[in-house]
C-alpha cells in the first residue's frame, strides 16, 4: 500500500514571548488510503500540533522544519488556491465544537460556506447536500436542524454537525482531535460508529488523536504514541494493550483504572508529563522511566524496528515482553 | 429491576453504623423539568458511593443539593446527624454544614483563587472553621500539603505556576482542611491527564484509609468508578434506573440503560456500535403490552 500521508522528520517550534520553544521533534508517520491512524500521548505531548502542521493550521511565528507530504504534494510548500484544495481534503474536527462555530449563524450557514465560496455550488443545492450529510451522521430532520442556531443543539449533536460539515468537502483523510472527548460515552460510541462506517464506504483515512487507549486500540489499525514532542511508539493498535514496546506505554496502560477488576493501587507514572522544550537530553521518558540506566540518560534515542513495530528505547529489545509484568498486583 | 436504597445498603458492615450521608426522597423541579426525581441513598463512614449517568442526567444537581448549592425541592439530606435538606438559617450553621460535607469540582483551572497560593488559601479555610492559632495553621498546611503530594514550593505556588495536576490536589487539599466526613467528587478528577489521574486516584485511596472519610463520587467514567467506589447508583434523566454494589452493576448490568453504558465502553474487542437507536427501539418494544 503506497501512503496517502507522509510525515518526515517533522520538527516545529512555536514563537513565544521568550523565544521559539520546540513543541515536536522529528517526528515521522505514513497513513494509507482507508487506514486509521490512532495518535496517542499526555498533554503537551505535541499530538495537536501534529494535526495542525499536517492542515497547516499552526500559529503565526512557528519554524517548521522537515517534510509533510501529502498525495504527493509538498503541504509545507502550499499558499493561495492550493492550499485551499489541501484544507478540502483534509478535513478537521476539534474537541470543542462550539470553539469553532460562528454562534449568531445558522448551521445551515456555518455547513454550507465553503461549498458556495469554494466550490461555486448554488444556494439550494449546497443545502440539499447539508441535509444529506446530516443525515448521514445520524440526525433526523435534518431540514429543521440546518434552521437552527448553535446554541439551540447538544453538545453531541453539535458535533455530529462538524463531523458532517468536515465530510461535505468530500476529504480524504480526517484528522480528529480528541473529537469525542467532551462527549458522553454512547454518543462517542456513536461517532465512532459514524465515522467506522465512513472509512469503509468512502475509503477515508484518519489520523485519530486520543488520550483514550482503549478507544484508540479499539478503532485504529495503527497507533502512535508520543512523548514530549516525539514518537516513542509505533505499532498495530490492539498490541498496545497485549504488548507494548515502550516503557512509557506500558506506564500509560497500567495507570489507567481497568473497568473489569479493582487494583489495590494504580502503578502511577511519577512526575509529570512534559512538553518538547523541557525534556531533559537523552532519552525524554528517563526521569519517569522505572527501567532507565545511565545510558539511557547519555544518548539521544532512535526509533528502531522491533516485532513489526517502531520504538524508540535502547533498552526495547531486552524489555521486550516483560513491561506490562506486575501490572495491578 | 430497579434496586432501591433499602435493599442495597452494604451488608459488610453491622446494622449499628450510622451513615454519615443518608439522602431519602430527593427530588429537584427547575421550572416544569424534573431534574432528579425520589433519589435515595446511604453512605456509611469510610465508604464510597458513585453516582453515575450522562450529562443531563441530573448528577451534578444532587451534588449540589448535598454541599447547599441548590435548594432540594422534596426530601430529606441528613449529615452527620443533621437535617441539611434546609437552608442555613444562621451563619453558625452554615460554617458548621460547610464543615461536614466538602467539594472538589471538575475544573482545576477555574476552582482556585488565582492570586492566593495553596499554603494562603487552607490557611483562610483554617481561620474561618477552626480555633488554630498561626503555628498550628503552618503545621496543618505542611501535614495536608503532604497528604495530597505537594511540595513546600508547590503549596507556596500561586495556582498560574501549577499543572492541572497540581491544582487539582490543591483543591483537595483545601477541600480536606475543614476535616470533613464526606467528600464530594464532582467529575475531580475527568480533566486530569492519564498518569496524573493514577496518582489522583491512590491519594484519594489513601486520604480514606487513613482519615476514614466518605467519597461521593459524581462521574461518568466507569473504570475510575469501579477503581473508587463499592456502591453505585445509575441516573437516566433524573431517575435512579439502577443501584446496588458497584461490582455488579459493571459486571452484570441489570437495566437496559445500565446495559447500554457498559457496552459503550472501548475496551478489548470493542466495535462501537449506535446504542442509541438499539436502546430506543428496546425500550419501545418493552414499553408496548
Amino acid at each position: 500500500m503506497s501512503s496517502l500521508l507522509e510525515v518526515r522528520d517533522l520538527t516545529v517550534a512555536l514563537a513565544m514571548d521568550s523565544g521559539p520553544r520546540e513543541v515536536i521533534t522529528g517526528t515521522s508517520l505514513e497513513i494509507s488510503a482507508g487506514e486509521a491512524m490512532g495518535l496517542v500521548g499526555e498533554s503537551g505531548s505535541g499530538k495537536s500540533m501534529t494535526a495542525k502542521a499536517i492542515a497547516r493550521l499552526l500559529p503565526d511565528g512557528a519554524k517548521v522544519t522537515g517534510s509533510v507530504i501529502f498525495d504527493g504534494t509538498d503541504v509545507l510548500s502550499l499558499s493561495g488556491d492550493a492550499l485551499l484544495k489541501h484544507r478540502a481534503e483534509v478535513a478537521v474536527v476539534f474537541q470543542d465544537p462550539r470553539a469553532h462555530i460562528n454562534p449568531v449563524r445558522r448551521i445551515s450557514d456555518f455547513m454550507t460556506e465553503s461549498l458556495r465560496i469554494l466550490d461555486d455550488v448554488p444556494r439550494t443545492e449546497a443545502v440539499r447536500k447539508a441535509a444529506a450529510a446530516l443525515e448521514e451522521v445520524g440526525i433526523d430532520d435534518p431540514a429543521k436542524r440546518l434552521r437552527q442556531f448553535p446554541h439551540e443543539l447538544s453538545g453531541g449533536m453539535l458535533q455530529r454537525v462538524m463531523i458532517a460539515t468536515a465530510l461535505l468537502s468530500e476529504p480524504r483523510l480526517l484528522l480528529a482531535d480528541e473529537c469525542t472527548t467532551a462527549l458522553d460515552v454512547t454518543t462517542q460510541a456513536e461517532v465512532m460508529a459514524i465515522l467506522d462506517d465512513l472509512r469503509r464506504d468512502r475509503g477515508l483515512s484518519m489520523l485519530f488523536i486520543t488520550h483514550d487507549l482503549e478507544l484508540a486500540g479499539a478503532v485504529c489499525d495503527r497507533t502512535c504514541v508520543m512523548y514530549a514532542g516525539q514518537i516513542v511508539e509505533t505499532s498495530v493498535a490492539s498490541r498496545l494493550h497485549e504488548d507494548p514496546l515502550h516503557p512509557y506505554s506500558a506506564a500509560l496502560v497500567q495507570a489507567r483504572p481497568d473497568i473489569t477488576s479493582t487494583a489495590d493501587r494504580l502503578v502511577a507514572i511519577p512526575g509529570r508529563p512534559v512538553s518538547a522544550f523541557e525534556a531533559p537530553s537523552g532519552c525524554r521518558f528517563a526521569p519517569r522511566c522505572p527501567h532507565a540506566q545511565e545510558s539511557c540518560r547519555a544518548h539521544e534515542q532512535i526509533l528502531t524496528g522491533l516485532d513489526g513495530g517502531l520504538v524508540r528505547c535502547e533498552r526495547a529489545t531486552d524489555l521486550r515482553g516483560t513491561l506490562l509484568d506486575g501490572a495491578h498486583v | 429491576m430497579v434496586r432501591m436504597s433499602e435493599t442495597s445498603i452494604p451488608a459488610t458492615t453491622s446494622t449499628e453504623v450510622e451513615p454519615v450521608l443518608s439522602v431519602r426522597g430527593l427530588r429537584k423541579v427547575f421550572g416544569t423539568q424534573v431534574a432528579v426525581d425520589d433519589l435515595s441513598f446511604d453512605l456509611l463512614p469510610g465508604r464510597s458511593v458513585a453516582i453515575v449517568g450522562e450529562s443531563g442526567s441530573g448528577k451534578t444537581t444532587v451534588a449540589r443539593m448535598i454541599v447547599g448549592l441548590e435548594k432540594a425541592t422534596a426530601g430529606t439530606i441528613i449529615a452527620c446527624g443533621r437535617d441539611r435538606s434546609k437552608p442555613a438559617r444562621r451563619g453558625a450553621e452554615r460554617k458548621l454544614r460547610g464543615r461536614e460535607v466538602q467539594i472538589v469540582f471538575q475544573d482545576p483551572y477555574s476552582s482556585l483563587d488565582p492570586r492566593q497560593s495553596g499554603a494562603n488559601l487552607i490557611d483562610e479555610v483554617l481561620r474561618v472553621h477552626h480555633d488554630h492559632d498561626s503555628a498550628a495553621r503552618t503545621r496543618i498546611v505542611g501535614e495536608l500539603a503532604d497528604i495530597v503530594g505537594l511540595d513546600r514550593r508547590q503549596i507556596h505556588a500561586m495556582p498560574r505556576a501549577l499543572s492541572g495536576g497540581q491544582r487539582q490536589r490543591v483543591a483537595i487539599a483545601r477541600a480536606l482542611a475543614t476535616a470533613p466526613r464526606v467528600l464530594i467528587l464532582d467529575e475531580s478528577v475527568a480533566a486530569l491527564d492519564v498518569s496524573i489521574q493514577a496518582q489522583v486516584l491512590n491519594v484519594l485511596a489513601d486520604i480514606r484509609d487513613e482519615r476514614g472519610i466518605s467519597y461521593v463520587l459524581i462521574s461518568h467514567d466507569l473504570a475510575v468508578v469501579r477503581q473508587l467506589t463499592e456502591d453505585a447508583l445509575v441516573m437516566q434523566r433524573g431517575v435512579v434506573v439502577e443501584q446496588g454494589r458497584t461490582v455488579d452493576i459493571l459486571d452484570n448490568p441489570q437495566h437496559d440503560y445500565t446495559q447500554m453504558l457498559r457496552a459503550s465502553v472501548p475496551g478489548p474487542g470493542w466495535k462501537p456500535q449506535r446504542m442509541r437507536e438499539r436502546l430506543k427501539s428496546a425500550q419501545a418494544a418493552a414499553a408496548k403490552p
